[in-house]
Formats: C-alpha cells, structure tokens, sequence
C-alpha cells in the first residue's frame, strides 16, 4: 500500500469516483496540465460497470466495423461505449474485448475497456479510499477521507448513480431492490411482481420469461411515450411488451400505481389502482422486485445546503455542471443528466451514457481549467469564408452534436477585430444564455415533428435567434441548399462571407 | 398561508415529492392520488436557480410549466411586466400556438416546476380534461386582465 498515489494534501482539483465518469475527466485534465487528483473507494477501474447491469449485457452499442474506419473522430458515432482521447492507441478500447455475439458489449468487455484506457492513458487513482464527509474551510473545500484530509479549490464527483432507490410505498422497503436481483432460475416457476416499467424491469423480465410461471410489471404512467424510438428499451428488452400486447401468455404490464405491498406467509400481495379506470386490482406474487431506480449518492452535501431535485435523487446544476448551490462542487458522468439544457421538443440529451458524458467531462475540464486557473485554451481562429462549410461538415459528421443533440454546440466566436474563433464544443444553454456577445452556436436536434436536422443561433449583441435548416435524407448538409442558407442566416454576422 | 397571484397556497417542506406538490395545486385538485402520481412519474420535475432563465424569447420547442416551488418574472425587453407563484403556470400560450415565446420567463427565486414538453401536451390535456378546463378559465382571467389594463 505504500506505492498508492496521492496521500492527503492540498490540490488544485480532486475527483471522486473511478469509472467512466471519472477517468474521462481525470484523462482531460491531464491532457490540459491542470494538477488534480482522483480518489476511489473500488479497488480498481470501471465503476458500475464492475458489478452492473445485473444480467450483463449493456443498452449502448459499440459496431465493431462501421462505415467509417475505426478509432477515428467520426467512428464515435457508433461506439457509444468508449472513452474519448485525442492518442489513437487509447480510442475505440470497447472494441478491442469484445466478442461481437452483439453489438452491444457485455458488461465485463467493458470493464476490461475502462481498464485498458485507465492503463494505456496513464491515470493515477487511489484506490480504497472512501470519501466520508465535507467541510468549507476559508476559499477550500475539504473532503474527510478513510485516508485523511484532502484540500482542493475544486470537487469533481463522478460518484455515478447506482445507489438503490425506493419511492416512499407502504412495504416497499422489504422488498429486494434491481440490484438484489438473483438468477433467472432461482424464479423457476414464480410468480414475480415487478415495481417499475424502466430499462431495469424490462431487463429483468427480459430474463426471467424462459423462467417464471407469470410476470406483472406495473408503475404508474403510461409505457407508449417510454417506447419512442429514442428509448434504449427498444435495442434489446421489449420482447415482454410484445407478449403482453399479443394477449398475455403470464406477462402484464400495468399503467397503474402501486398503493402498497404487503408481506405473506408465502411471499406478497401487491395492491395497484389502474391509472386510468381508477380500478384496484390486487395480486399475489411469490416474488417482488423493486426497479425502482437509482440516486446519486451525495454524502454529507444536502445537510451542507447542496441543492437537489427529484425527491433528492439528484443536484441541480449550472450548465458547467456545478452545483448552483455550492460553489466549486461539479459533477461528472452520469449525474451530469441533471443538467437537461433546452430539452426543446421535449427531446432528452444523453449525458445519462458514456457516449454524451464522455464529451460533458471534456467541456468540464476545460471550464475548471479556465474559471479555476486562468488557463486560457488555445481557440484556433477561421478564415471568415471557411466558416459555413466548417459549420455543416460538423452538423453531417460530429459526433458530439450528434450524440447530444440539442444539447452541445459547436461555437464560434466573432470579434469584428480577430475575425472567427472556434470556440469548441460548448453546452447550447451556456451559448443563449451567456456565450459571446457576437457569435454563432450550431446544433442537431429533433424538430417538432421528430425530424433531425441542424439549427443554427446566431448571437448578435446579446440577443438570440434561431434557426432550422432544412433537413436531409441522408442527414448531408454540405450541398449547396444548406451553404446557401447558412450564409444568410449568418450573413448579419459574417458581412464578408462569401456565398457560394 | 401566503397568496401568489390568484391561488392561495400553504408553505410546504422542501422534500416533498412532486407528487406530494402537484396534489396541493388547484389546478390538479380533480385528480385522483393514482392520476397525480402518474403525472409527477411522466414529467418529472425541473428546477432552476434564481435568475436562470426557463422560456427564452424566440427560441421555440419548450413547454408549459406549472410552478411547484418559487416565483419566476416574465421579462419583456429587459422589463418586467409580470410575476408568477405557486400552482400558476406559463408556457402554454407557446406551447399550444407552436411559436416561439415572445418573452422571458426568469427564475426570481430558487425555482422547481413541472415540465410538460410541447409534443406532450395535447394528449396530457386530452388525457385530463378537468385540468383543460381549469386551464381555461385561468386564461380567462388573464384575457380579462389585459383587457382591463388596455382599457
């Protein structure tokens, strides 16, 4: 134990947590020199992904061969899997393990991915030591450890989001959470409840139908809008909605709320109330099973004022990611969902997966390298005329704005003295709100009518407008339509474009 | 007790649920607890610290909001022209017209509301028509407001 790294001090910047979330961060802020630590309560990388999903297969695909070659920019819009790096060798790791019986990898596949990045890229974490307690102390946050004292002026917490989580339901708290979930045969011929109708209960009954004798699933609220195509539901759990929808066969899946359940010589009685008909309906089960979700675990940070939401599940955040109750406590992975941007047409990002919170994590160490330590990153600038096909060769190939559509932008800045900045890719909220006083923001988002395609802010003076371009089939924006509308639309900004 | 606007509203503790919230409002008051809780579980709850903006002029897509904690001032030009409380709402105006807002709506205390996305909205008020109407009749009010003022 004496080789371990990092023994209590004073540093610029501490992580918590060693899965994606945290090595994604840990490896930017070292690509940008800024001093900063990671501390761990595992004995090694890969956070959830060492124990969970509890039957193994993840939701998130990773395409061994695409149509574009593998380990470049590009190629991360169809490895939703692995961490991102600017050094060949250590991009696309989730391919390397896999054993392609599916596209999508297997929980240990990417347990060895995380590890091959952690290795390959050099990051130094303390393992075995648990974060216990916090405290201010002048301008410093202080993390009591199971080591010791750590002093920062930043807390990065990629403490990831796999706690149990139960609703406040009579006889809920004696029932066995997801986590608990034993093996598909040990429900050989039961009669399994299952509470919830999220990607956990669907892969658990997913499982357990060569298995169990009936299969009820119910939460309240309805399933359609949970079986659009964004959901990740549909890549591989919905063959219990099928059976139901056929007229059965033992599977149901209710739309109805769960009023309590009670505990029975042999096994529980859980008593539902249809959503719409107002109906109870009561079942005995043998077996009930809570996929009730998950919460960030947070520590000592509400007592300390640290605000949060969904029942205290999560914090509420600042664009970056800070807390916007404590200053200088920013979040990494997957608790970066709490920040949702515009969420314009009611269309989600996806910082809750790696493949959104890896380009989160980017933008995270940037903004710490910048707001804690002055360190100015250096924004190449653009001959005014390479900015519109600049602009639409990202909106065809990005894969930031891509995966985090509507979410991330490409920015760029326009000072009538330097001419075009590339800004890099920043958060859409940060851009409207707060971004250059002169300056354009592109996206791809899902129109009104689910329809991809890019939209443009132009910032003029502070003030925002918005606008679509027309979409394409094979969502290519270099011809000349677009170049021809994007000139205009940035015509107010860019006087001496020249249109094509 | 304290008044907002036109619905009056006793404090609540900051760790209820957004189901333990929406039942409180006037504007859910017809639900039962089952329809409540199925409408916190498929909206979910969003918050918001002060001065954030939650509608942004000219930018279209968002939704309507139905406060649960916190005010919010709509602000026109860089002017303030109304303020809202608990159980009130805003958004719907955009949302319904598919327009883009023709003002901000800014967070004028720590803020937390429920958020119906545009796409949602028509089948939500479909699904709960005593929330339609009581939708409407606020709108009423609000029509005769701006009457009143313009006169």
């Amino acid at each position: 134990m004496s080789e371990r790294p990092f023994p209590p001090g004073d540093h610029d910047v501490v992580v918590v947590g060693s899965g994606p979330g945290g090595l994604q961060t840990s490896y930017w802020l070292r690509r940008l020199g800024i001093r900063h630590i990671v501390l761990s309560a595992d004995d090694g990388p890969g956070g959830m992904f060492r124990t969970l999903p509890v039957y193994q297969r993840l939701l998130s695909w990773t395409k061994p061969d695409a149509p574009v070659e593998r380990g470049t920019r590009e190629y991360e819009l169809y490895d939703h899997n692995s961490l991102i790096a600017v050094e060949p060798e250590i991009r696309a790791t989730a391919v390397e393990f896999m054993d392609r019986s599916f596209d999508l990898p297997s929980r240990s596949e990417m347990e060895q991915a995380l590890a091959a990045f952690a290795g390959r890229a050099g990051l130094e974490v303390r393992y075995g030591c648990r974060w216990a307690g916090t405290r201010r102390e002048d301008d410093r946050w202080v993390l009591e450890t199971t080591d010791g004292d750590y002093r920062c002026r930043a807390v990065v917490l990629a403490v990831g989001m796999a706690e149990p989580w139960r609703p406040a339901l009579p006889g809920i708290e004696a029932v066995p959470h997801y986590v608990d979930t034993g093996q598909p045969s040990d429900y050989a011929d039961r009669r399994v409840f299952i509470v919830g109708k999220q990607n956990s209960a669907f892969e658990i009954a997913q499982a357990l139908l060569p298995w169990a004798r009936q299969l009820v699933l119910a939460a309240p609220g309805r399933l359609q809008s949970d079986l659009s195509a964004l959901s990740p539901l549909r890549v591989r759990y919905l063959q219990p909605y099928d059976e139901f929808v056929r007229g059965g066969y033992g599977t149901f899946i209710l739309d109805a709320a769960i009023e309590r359940i009670e505990r029975r010589a042999n096994g529980y009685r859980a008593v539902t109330r249809d959503t719409d008909s107002q109906e109870s309906f009561v079942f005995e089960a043998d077996e009930v099973l809570a996929t009730t979700g998950f919460q960030t675990p947070l520590g000592d940070l509400p007592a300390l004022g640290l605000a949060t939401k969904a029942s205290g599940r999560l914090p509420v955040l600042t664009p970056f990611w800070e807390s916007v109750s404590l200053p200088g406590i920013f979040f990494a992975g997957t608790v970066t969902q709490a920040e949702r941007g515009l969420e314009k047409h009611g269309a989600y990002a996806s910082s809750t997966g790696v493949s959104g919170y890896r380009y989160n994590a980017r933008i995270l160490a940037e903004h710490l390298a910048k707001r804690l330590l002055g360190v100015e990153i250096a924004r190449p600038s653009l001959p005014t005329e390479d900015a519109v096909p600049y602009l639409l060769e990202e909106a065809s190939h990005g894969p930031e704005l891509w995966i985090q559509k509507g979410y991330l932008a490409r920015v760029l800045a326009v000072d009538p003295a330097t001419g075009v900045r590339d800004e890099g890719i920043l958060p859409l909220t940060y851009f409207v709100d707060d971004g250059p006083a002169e300056g354009v923001a592109l996206t791809v988002e899902h129109g009104a009518a689910g329809t991809i395609r890019p939209v443009l802010y132009v910032r003029r003076q502070g003030a925002v407008t918005e606008h679509e371009l027309p979409p394409h089939p094979l969502h290519d924006y270099s011809g000349e339509e677009h170049r021809r509308e994007a000139a205009d639309r940035l015509s107010p900004l860019l006087p001496a474009q020249v249109v094509p | 007790m304290r008044e907002t606007g036109r619905v009056i509203v006793a404090p609540l503790p900051l760790t209820s649920t957004v189901a333990e919230m929406l039942s409180q409002l006037a504007l859910f008051a017809d639900l039962s607890p089952s329809q409540v809780e199925a409408v916190a579980l498929a909206f979910g709850e969003q918050a918001f610290a002060e001065g954030q903006r939650v509608l942004r002029q000219n930018l279209s897509g968002s939704g309507v909001f139905v406060i649960l904690e916190g005010e919010v001032i709509v602000v026109l030009y860089g002017e303030e022209i109304a303020r809202l409380g608990r159980g009130e709402f805003f958004g719907e105006i955009s949302a319904l017209s598919g327009e883009a807002p023709n003002a901000d709506v800014v967070a004028a205390t720590f803020l937390r509301c429920l958020a119906v996305p545009a796409p949602e909205l028509e089948r939500f008020l479909l699904d709960h028509p005593t929330v339609l109407l009581r939708m409407l009749k606020v709108e009423v009010q609000r029509l005769r407001l701006a009457e009143l003022t313009q006169q």
